[in-house]
């Protein structure tokens, strides 16, 4: 694809201006408690720009960690049910990485199969998401080995590329990111072919493809349970994947009121799948460890028709006892 | 093969344990490891980068199935193994431990008991970047204190990350799966989430081995340590109950004694 | 991998907000409470809008959602047949939060329902076929509406017969049920408990499910099996019904698994890449040995 537009480093403060006069928000990679985070930005100069990636994902901006599916009054006999309004805020996802924007695929996928989640797509609706092309990436990432890349567009309304001058080249993707564009005309110049900084280059050690055609004879294989040995069965990996979907339902009511609530849930917790008799289909946390691989190597392929990993490498970052994932799943792939 | 990866591959070898959980090298870092044959002790290392609490894995059941196990361990998992047969959750000679402090020798203990005899000649505190941030705290207003534990754990999205990573976090039904009542909203909205760690360091308050684990596992970078060392040192201050040691333990939190200073009650 | 580069969410076709709000239950009215054995129990519910009501249908085999508004919902089969307008039944017993919850409730309070999903059992793919039906204690439910069904039907199916045990008398669910397809003329009905579980009047059979089914032995030429019970029950039935000759396609059972959404979303229900909520609960034999046993 190539770029329409430039725009120079100096011209994201008023493009953020622009956006922000707009009435949208914007959130995108900012420092916190000694990590880069995605959350709410008001300047380009809050921007964390020295990463290789944030330890979050951006997937909050349309599945929040909780979000309100229903409301309910209760008054003697009689109950009332309401709808929750509709969430109006538009977004701008602003300097995510390609391999995030593409989870949105996954996600929307999902949260739509068979029937169609509303408070997803009203946010995703109002959402845009601007990629910055990766001109590094580090050991935990390999988007080159589920089907993504450094500059792979599925996902981004715009995708940024880094120039060499500073700035960056502009490629429009969607309705919605030329509308972004509109907001701030003078700041987008026409694309001069102006140098670009190079790409990462991600070497791919396995290609998802060999995993999803081993997962169904591995099923009872002792693999998982030697992988998952030091796996504490956190929710670490899921809460910052941007594909992760897994929920739980929550009432929380008093005698007079009650919401109820959508909340991310974790496979990996040994609460998912228990019965109320105690009776656990995955009482392991190998049997756990093998869900989660299955279900994004294998099931997702089969049945919903995309791969449940972009390959972005946070659950490799952020999990405390370093399950790194490339690794598991580059053994997981060559198993003969 | 150093001191540590010989004494381990020793062990393994005359079938003293049949695993030597310990860590070794991981990408960027290190990584808890299970070794279980002479041949792969050489992965075993022990540097500053080993920070997670070895003890956690006693409790888990896949771990216990591999047999008898060998702790590398460092002070904090020390302490956590003799709080733990405090606690009754481990016997004297169920496990063993090969002392360890960085760039020093290894220590072979085989007991509980001599767990307890080694770490009377250790200082039993939190590393000293954590007592300067809790000096820190302790030197805030309530008000203050208040803002910026309010700001922190509402990034936190309830992973249980700090739980699952804490040796003395060994419930089999923690509080917060009880649903009958719901102790503790699940979701993790800004009440849910200081409800919860609120109680987890309540429920940590003199039994807190001061690893700081549960702050470093926090994939966020929120400093949860802080709030159980903070309960900890409360603990101590004003009941005296320090260090660890085994014999039947004295929970302040959950002693009555007459004399008890009750100034709060009228 | 296929993989469209264009927005997002556009696989559907209108705007959010014209889309229904899946997680929304139907508001029901308990018009009927019924004590079927310690701690079970049944409802029958009415939808408070008559004309939702109108609208509703399911098929036989499917489940859904009930809220008991404060504390949450759980997930039971619909226990009345498709063929019985302006009502759904569901049994449950009391077990954990919710259930507790809705024990609690009494005739003219309000509940919620969320339904219906899940597959169905191919009733039309039975006609001209003899039924067997096999269940255990509680499992009698998911049953009874596709029992219930077939009688409505009567004249599509062959040899109706019912076998069904609890471990002990009182533990017997739908007694009255049991006392209306005892009279059936149309009908066999064989109900049994377990050794030790009879009462000094019992006059039906003492024995597990399993034992009384093999001696039954009803004959397995076009015929289908329905088995739904505790593990164990389902375990060593099989077997016996394989011994008669029934086999693997025709035998069919409906699973049961932990779930919140019942819409194939919230990822826990899944047995191997199967969801219970989705490609279940109804499942045969055969399809089951494809499927790890995460259920």
């Amino acid at each position: 694809m190539s770029p329409e537009y430039q725009i120079g480093e100096g011209s994201l403060e008023a493009l953020f201006a622009a956006i922000t006069a707009d009435g949208r928000r914007i959130w995108g990679p900012r420092a916190a408690a000694g990590c880069i985070e995605i959350g709410e930005i008001r300047s380009a100069g809050e921007l964390a720009r020295d990463q290789v990636h944030p330890i979050s994902s951006a997937k909050a901006a349309a599945f929040p960690r909780v979000e309100k599916i229903l409301s309910y009054r209760m008054d003697g006999k009689d109950v009332a049910i309401d709808d929750p309004p509709l969430p109006a805020r538009p977004t701008v996802l602003f300097g995510l990485r390609p391999c995030e924007a593409r989870g949105f695929c996954a996600l929307g996928t999902i949260l739509n199969w068979g029937t169609p989640d509303r408070f997803f797509n009203a946010r995703m609706e109002r959402t845009t998401v601007v990629s910055i092309a990766c001109t590094r990436s580090d050991e935990a990432c390999f988007c080159t080995a589920v089907g993504g890349g450094p500059d792979h567009p599925a996902g981004s309304d715009l995708l940024l590329h880094p120039l060499a001058q500073g700035g960056y080249d502009v490629v429009v993707l969607s309705d919605k990111g030329r509308a972004l564009v509109a907001l701030a005309p003078d700041r987008f110049e026409p694309a001069r072919g102006a140098a670009r900084i190079a790409l990462a280059k991600i070497e791919a050690e396995f290609q998802a493809q060999e995993i999803t055609e081993q997962l169904p004879r591995l099923f009872d294989h002792p693999i998982w349970s030697e992988q998952s040995l030091r796996c504490l069965g956190c929710g670490a990996c899921a809460y910052v994947c941007p594909t992760c979907a897994c929920f739980d339902i929550q009432d929380e009511a008093d005698a007079r009121r009650g919401v109820r609530l959508r909340c991310w849930d974790s496979c990996a917790f040994r609460l998912f799948t228990l019965h109320a008799s105690g009776h656990n289909p995955r009482e392991t946390q190998g049997q756990r460890w093998r869900q989660r691989v299955q279900h994004k190597f294998s099931y997702m392929p089969e049945r919903l028709g995309v791969l449940g990993c972009v390959g972005c490498g946070k659950c490799s970052r952020a999990c405390p006892v370093d399950m790194d994932f490339k690794e598991h799943l580059t053994e997981i792939a060559k198993f003969s | 093969m150093d001191e540590l990866q010989e004494k381990a591959k020793q062990l393994l070898e005359a079938g003293t344990v049949q695993v030597v959980i310990g860590h070794a090298a991981g990408r960027g870092g290190r990584r808890p490891v299970f070794v279980r044959s002479p041949a792969q002790a050489g992965k075993l290392v022990h540097d500053d980068g080993c920070w997670q609490n070895l003890a956690t894995y006693l409790g888990k059941p896949e771990v216990r199935k591999l047999g008898r196990a060998a702790v590398v361990a460092s002070p904090p998992v020390l302490r956590a193994m003799v709080q733990l047969g405090a606690e009754r959750q481990l016997g004297n000679d169920e496990v063993m431990a090969l002392a360890v402090v960085t760039g020093g020798p290894v220590r072979t203990l085989a007991t509980l008991a001599a767990i307890e005899g080694h770490l009377a000649s250790l200082p039993d505190e939190p590393p000293a970047a954590d007592r300067t941030e809790l000096g820190r705290l302790a030197a805030m207003t309530v008000p203050e204190r208040r803002a910026f534990w309010a700001e922190q754990l509402d990034r936190c999205v309830r992973c249980y990350a700090c739980r699952a990573s804490c040796p003395m976090c060994y419930c089999e039904r923690c509080t917060m799966e009880c649903n009958r009542p719901q102790w503790v909203p699940v979701a993790s909205h800004a009440l849910g989430n200081l409800e919860y760690h609120i109680v987890r360091a309540m429920h940590l308050a003199g039994r807190c081995v001061q690893c700081g684990t549960c702050g470093k596992s926090c994939p966020l970078g929120i400093p949860v340590h802080l709030l159980t060392l903070f309960a900890e040192r409360s603990v101590q201050q004003h009941f005296g109950q320090g260090g660890k040691a085994s014999g039947k333990p004295v929970f302040a939190m959950s002693t009555f004694r007459p004399e008890d200073s009750e100034t709060f009650i009228r | 991998m296929m993989e469209k580069v264009t927005m997002l969410a556009s696989d559907t076709a209108s705007p959010a907000s014209a889309q229904a709000n899946v997680f929304k239950p139907y508001l029901m009215r308990i018009a009927r409470t019924t004590d079927e054995a310690p701690g079970v129990r049944t409802f029958r519910l009415e939808f408070v809008d008559g004309a939702e009501g109108a609208r509703f249908n399911f098929r036989t085999g499917q489940f859904g959602l009930y809220s008991a508004f404060g504390a949450g919902e759980s997930t039971f089969c619909i226990a009345s047949s498709p063929t019985r307008k302006g009502y759904i039944e569901c049994t449950f017993r009391e077990m954990g939060r919710v259930t507790s919850a809705l024990a609690d409730c009494e005739v003219g309070d309000f509940v919620g329902f969320r339904g219906p999903y899940g597959n169905t059992f191919p009733i039309d793919e039975w006609k001209g076929k003899s039924l067997i039906f096999v269940a255990g204690g509680i499992a009698l439910p998911p049953l009874r509406s596709v029992i219930w069904n077939c009688l409505d039907r009567r004249d599509w199916f062959g040899d109706i017969i019912v076998v069904y045990g609890a471990r002990t008398v009182k533990d017997l669910v739908y007694k009255q049920e049991l006392e209306e397809w005892d009279r059936r003329q149309d009908m066999k009905l064989v109900v049994t408990v377990d050794p030790g579980g009879e009462s000094p009047d019992w006059k039906g059979k003492v024995g597990f499910v399993p034992h009384v089914v093999e001696a039954l032995a009803p004959p397995s030429e076009e015929a289908v099996a329905v088995v739904c019970g505790p593990p164990i029950m389902i375990k060593l039935s099989l077997p016996v019904l394989e011994k008669l000759g029934f086999v693997k396609d025709a035998i069919y059972t409906t699973l049961e698994n932990r779930m919140k959404c019942g819409l194939g979303k919230c990822g826990r229900c899944n047995t191997g890449k199967s969801y219970v909520c989705k490609d279940g609960p109804v499942y045969t034999l055969k399809e089951l040995e494809t499927l790890p046993s995460e259920y």
